[in-house]
């Protein structure tokens, strides 16, 4: 277990940090005023692409640069303080779940996507909250019909790997976007970004491209756990900025001929946060070793620091706007866009009471 | 030799010296053992256990050899820690001078001083007290005013001491005294040792919330004190009284991380109950015993952080402040859902079936672990002064 980066792991920090000087926040507020119907930049996503970001987690038999989910925490957590928008995390979280559970066939559409910068959109939620057990999809006869919600990356996706309903629980499968039956419906959210609800409407499914048939429920978990790390990881890198920026303007900004952060009421509140950050820091990268590393503790580690940082995250955000005042309150200031992906990033996947509850379940009460 | 080899000999040194009563968690004060003159083992065990780790210096497992110490490296001295924790294993000697004189005395002290001072303090010869505050001085500790007057080679300290932990117990004392009273009130602190037999020292125990007297009023009447026993240089006691206390803080910190192991959940699926689906009966009081193990797993996973940090070259330095604050707010947390969750037979104060109104007591005690060793409100004033850099 190891807190502390290795040579290789600083230098992967230090080149994502290179990259994305070039997406700063600016960058989703252009996105967003000229209406970009991607909702990111694909210069940015092809650069990615080119530096084999969405292979970090791979092993190298997948042409992998191998860095494990460790790697994955170290980069999206620079995206989290840019607030960068790629299909880097539907890409990474499909490569964690087939490089685990996937069959010959599901690897080499892996591992095509990764070096083209194609994209496999992971279809779970359905309806208003991530609730992975509710699963209204099904397939009768070889076809499934179902529909499914808040899917990251689906308006770009050449596939999507979906979870649906059988006798015997859950199953999750591999569909090619473009088969008969698929229907996207693209819609715009309060973080700047496009999430879709896809329909099947008696879509044939192809026995063989199910992910590891009867295993579902642990391929359903495992998603969850992945979504878990790489979501706080990039929520730590958000709070981490929000903060960063809020202490800046304290000491800065002059009321009562005195800089605002010389008033102890303020004082104690940052004070406050500095320490939740540094806890939630923790837990991640507490539950990215254990997932890495296999341990029985993972799930519920993976569950403690998404609950952890999503917790934290709001009131991170939350402290910015009330800090700054009247400006935080402006689209002018950046704070507030860190407010608002904060509340998306912070429900996808599950947010604080889902993950709270399976911890507590996983704890045996 | 190998961390692992090490591995092995620390398990078989425990399994042969830490006997099974050893290794239960400790319930009140009786468990443990602080040394010094008035000292008594509860049991043979407990004598047998703390003689084997002293002999071998482990009480102080990375002090220096030659006091007296393990003198073991921190890689081996965080195997020992691991498999005490690993297997339950008390603390053999509780102690101030291991948790805060020891470091300064390391970091200040002369030769000299090490000498005379370390070994009584590993061997548990010696029991020191902390006398710090005053009933003018607590969170403004500088504004302190027991003075101590140069008469030749010895000073003579006249004042007054409170809430000095275990006064009454003590061998002896680090005090902080007034040299000076010409400039700056952090300047003009001197750094003393103060032997508790000597002629004018008094204790008076004080009756806390939890119906205890762990702490005392300590009084000073003409006391003479060799200028020997100065840590530090003559009116240059500041630097060294705030050093003790980062280790002070994170030592406090620490006692509320290891208690991290009983799962609160426990006491509540026992006293509450759960439902056919395991989950608990009150499902309000279920959410909060799942964020505090949350923030609790997370405190303690920062906390192997920092050691690992600190490991890799970093200092830890204010951030024992915020380790301080968080870890005291936390146990004082966890003892307000012990009550919600034990009910009844947590409230009563006093009577065999009660276990003499253990968990009532300690609740009332955790209260202080935010006021003990600087308050919250003062650690919050050092994060956001010296961590954040905000002004005053
Ligand atoms: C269990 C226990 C054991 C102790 N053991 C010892 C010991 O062994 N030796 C020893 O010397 N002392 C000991 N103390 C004393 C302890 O260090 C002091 O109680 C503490 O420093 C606070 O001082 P005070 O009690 O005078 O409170 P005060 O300083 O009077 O504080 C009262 C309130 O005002 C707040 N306050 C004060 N200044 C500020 C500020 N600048 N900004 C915001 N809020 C402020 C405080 O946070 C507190 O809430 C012990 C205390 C306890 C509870």
């Amino acid at each position: 277990m190891s807190y502390v980066l290795t040579e290789e792991q600083e230098f992967l920090k230090s080149s994502a940090k290179d990259l994305l000087k070039e997406a700063p926040v600016a960058l989703v507020r252009e996105l967003r005023d000229n209406q970009n119907e991607l909702g990111y930049s694909s210069d940015l996503w092809n650069a990615m692409v080119e530096m084999g970001w969405p292979t970090t987690a791979l092993s190298e038999d997948l042409g992998g640069l191998d860095f494990g989910l460790k790697g994955l925490n170290i980069l999206m957590e620079e995206c989290g303080r840019t607030l960068s928008n790629s299909p880097l995390f539907s890409s990474l979280l499909a490569g964690l779940v087939i490089q685990k559970y996937g069959g010959q066939s599901h690897k080499e559409v892996l591992t095509k996507a990764v070096s083209e910068g194609a994209t496999i959109a992971i279809a779970i939620q359905e309806g208003q909250h991530y609730q992975p057990k509710n699963n209204g999809t099904s397939v009768i006869g070889g076809a499934m019909s179902g529909s499914k919600t808040m899917v990251a990356d689906a308006h770009v996706a050449d596939h999507f790997l979906v979870s649906y309903n059988t006798d015997n629980g859950v199953e999750v499968v591999l569909i090619d976007a473009k088969s008969q039956g698929v229907s996207i419906s693209k819609e715009f959210y309060m973080d700047s970004r496009f999430y879709s609800t896809v329909t099947f409407d008696q879509v044939a499914v192809d026995e063989k491209e199910v992910l590891s048939a009867g295993k579902g429920k642990s391929v359903v978990s495992y998603i969850t756990n992945c979504a878990s790390i790489l979501i706080s990881s990039e929520l730590i890198g958000l709070m981490t900025e929000a903060f960063e920026r809020t202490i800046a303007y304290l000491k800065e900004r002059r009321q009562f001929d005195k800089v605002i952060g010389s008033f102890q009421g303020l004082q104690h509140r940052a004070a406050d946060l500095y320490g939740e950050i540094e806890v939630a820091k923790s837990i991640v990268l507490k539950a990215v070793d254990a997932l890495d590393e296999n341990d029985i503790m993972a799930p519920a580690l993976c569950s403690m620091a998404m609950a952890k940082t999503s917790k934290v995250a709001k009131t991170a955000t939350n402290e910015g706007v009330q800090m700054y005042g009247g400006i935080g309150m402006t689209d002018d200031e950046e704070i507030g866009f860190f407010l608002k992906r904060a509340r998306v990033a912070a429900s996808l996947f599950g947010g604080y009471t889902y993950h709270l509850n399976r911890f507590a379940k996983m704890s045996g009460y | 030799m190998s961390l692992d080899q090490f591995r092995e000999e620390v398990v078989d040194f425990l399994e042969a010296n830490c006997l099974k009563s050893m290794r239960k968690p400790i319930l009140d004060e009786s468990d443990t053992y602080w040394g010094g003159r008035n000292a008594t083992f509860k049991n043979e065990d407990q004598e047998k256990w703390f003689h084997a780790m002293a002999e071998k210096g482990w009480t102080t497992p990375t002090w220096p050899a030659k006091y007296g110490g393990g003198g073991l490296s921190k890689e081996h001295g965080i195997v020992l820690k691991k498999e005490m924790t690993r297997l339950g294993c008390r603390p053999p000697l509780l102690s101030f001078g291991i948790w805060m004189l020891g470091p300064a005395l390391l970091k200040f002290g002369s030769e000299e001083q090490r000498e005379e001072h370390l070994p009584g303090i590993i061997k548990g010869e010696v029991r020191w007290c902390q006398g710090y505050s005053e009933p003018g001085a607590g969170s403004d500790l500088a504004g302190l005013q027991t003075s101590a007057i140069s008469d030749g080679d010895h000073y003579i300290v006249n004042g007054q001491k409170v809430w000095t932990s275990y006064a009454d117990q003590a061998d002896k004392i680090f005090a902080l005294t007034r040299t000076d009273n010409s400039s700056k009130k952090q300047i003009g602190i001197t750094f003393l040792l103060i032997d508790m037999l000597t002629q004018g020292v008094s204790t008076r125990p004080i009756k806390l919330i939890s119906g205890k007297s762990p702490f005392c009023e300590t009084f000073f009447d003409n006391v003479r004190v060799p200028k020997a026993n100065v840590i530090g240089d003559e009116n240059a006691g500041w630097t060294v009284a705030k050093y003790l206390l980062t280790h002070e803080r994170a030592s406090i910190a620490g006692a509320s991380d290891s208690d991290v192991m009983t799962p609160i959940s426990y006491y509540a699926k026992s006293k509450v109950g759960v439902d056919k689906n395991g989950v608990l009966n009150d499902v309000m009081l279920r959410s909060r015993i799942a964020e505090w193990e949350m923030d609790a797993a997370s405190f303690k996973f920062t906390m192997d952080r920092y050691a690992q940090e600190m490991k890799a070259g970093q200092s830890i330095g204010a951030k024992s402040s915020f380790m301080k604050y968080y870890g005291g707010e936390l146990n004082k947390k966890k003892y307000e859902l012990r009550l919600e969750c034990e009910g009844r037979t947590s409230l009563a104060w006093d009577g065999e079936g009660f276990k003499g109104g253990k968990v009532a007591r300690q609740f009332c005690r955790t209260k202080g672990n935010s006021i003990e060793g600087g308050t919250s409100e003062i650690q919050l004033n050092i994060v956001a002064k010296h961590i954040l850099g905000l002004p005053s």
